[in-house]
């Protein structure tokens, strides 16, 4: 990888003046970013390592009742602390593998917004709010295609604020060679009605699967599920592990099975 | 160039690094533990597993001076104080738990880990936790008869009846 400065600041106010500088970037956990550097797929003169930055770690409960999670948190520190919202925890623990989770977070993987990603649907399914020190982001407005979100050059993740659903489940077809889903979804059943995400089968990213979702709020059973087509296949991945209209099948396999599983 | 200070396997070690330098070269180059090694060098393999401060890393994907000062142990400090092999290293020898030994290290680092959280573990989960840690002599079942012996449950006889 090219060389690059790196900055290491210890409050959440120096991060953000380091990263007012036009050749600076973020470094959260570094467990996609590192290796993408080391492809020389991504670089830049300085990196503002955020790991030192204990305000931003950490997971409480608001007086909504929400579960807040610091943007710096690691997801084995999700996958421990989260325990007011068993689905989110159960997600965080099956993101990559044990030493990858020891150092990846939760900002890191909702700035990056890889297609494939876990935490982009948990955080749509559950309608979460993505904090950055000057604004609150609805997670509807945040997601805007592969790669893609409303974060402005230098804005950072401080906190993720996740309502927690009566029932919910994250079931993801896993691509054993990368560990990230080939097709995963999230499934979340609120007072108001249910929401469905759904991460690697789009090329546009993680997008909500309206016909589910009102055959859901409707009736909250796999059999619902069962009797809707498959989303259309315009527009999902087509890659050498599964073709478009696989992952399009994919999708409505693992919204049953989310559904099934969901408590 | 900086120069980088961590505790290494309970001893101090001092040397420079860039701002590219990663964990694992500042240990093979740096400090000269060449025991962490680089397989894949794309975060994947898990031969470069290490603890710092306690928790199990990729020492590919960490940098140097973001963990200036921190508390390592690499597989060099596995071994007993006298020198000899410690309980899971000589669970590894027992149980033929390696054949090319390149992802060794990466693996009884991973296995530290798990058995200071889990003492006890299945071979369901040793088998889960072990995901990122990748043998390519896929001598998998070895390994995993190694962990659950050095876990101190029984074990099946490892020659064939």
């Amino acid at each position: 990888m090219y060389n690059f400065e790196l900055v290491k600041p210890t409050t959440l106010q120096d991060a953000v003046a380091a990263l007012k500088d036009d050749d600076a970037q973020a470094l959260g956990g570094g467990q996609t970013l590192l290796p993408t550097m080391k492809a020389r797929l991504a670089m830049s003169d300085k990196f503002v390592a955020l790991s030192g930055v204990a305000e931003i770690r950490g997971i409480c409960t608001d007086d909504d009742g929400r579960i807040c999670i610091g943007g710096g948190t690691t997801h084995a520190d999700v996958a421990k602390g989260a325990t007011d919202y068993p689905a989110l925890a159960s997600t965080a623990a099956r993101i990559g593998d044990p030493a990858v989770r020891n150092r990846g977070t939760i900002g890191g993987s909702l700035a990056n917004n890889d297609p494939s990603a876990c935490y982009p649907a948990a955080a749509l399914a559950s309608n979460a709010t993505i904090c950055t020190p000057d604004r609150e982001i609805a997670a509807d407005a945040y997601f805007q295609g592969m790669f893609e979100t409303a974060l402005e050059e230098g804005e950072i993740i401080t906190e993720v604020k996740f309502p927690v659903p009566q029932k919910a489940a994250y079931e993801k077809f896993i691509q054993p060679a990368s560990r990230f889903p080939l097709v995963a979804v999230f499934v979340a059943k609120f007072s108001d009605g249910v929401r469905v995400a759904v991460t690697g089968a789009s090329s546009d990213g993680v997008f909500r699967w309206s016909e589910a979702e009102a055959a859901l709020s409707d009736n909250f059973s796999a059999e619902a599920i069962l009797g809707l087509s498959a989303p259309s296949s315009d527009g999902m991945i087509s890659d050498l592990h599964g073709d478009a209209t696989y992952r399009a099948h994919l999708v409505k396999v693992m919204t049953a099975r989310a559904v099934k599983a969901a408590i | 160039m900086t120069k980088v200070t961590m505790t290494v396997n309970g001893k101090t070690r001092t040397a420079e690094a860039e701002g590219r330098t990663l964990l694992a070269e500042w240990l093979r180059e740096g400090v000269r533990l060449t025991g962490t090694h680089i397989g894949c060098d794309t975060s994947q393999c898990g031969a470069c597993v290490v603890h710092v401060n306690g928790e199990a890393v990729k020492a590919c994907s960490v940098l140097a001076q973001e963990i200036d000062g921190a508390e390592v142990t690499t597989v060099e400090g596995m071994a007993n104080a006298d020198g000899s092999l410690g309980v899971i290293q000589q669970a590894f020898q027992d149980y033929h738990g390696l054949q090319c030994g390149f992802c060794t290290p990466g693996m009884v680092m991973s296995t530290a880990a798990l058995l200071k959280d889990n003492p006890q573990p299945t071979e369901a989960e040793v088998r889960h936790y072990l995901e990122g840690n990748i043998c390519r002599c896929t001598g998998y079942h070895n390994i995993v008869k190694a962990v659950m012996a050095a876990s101190g449950q029984q074990v099946a006889p490892v020659a064939a009846e």
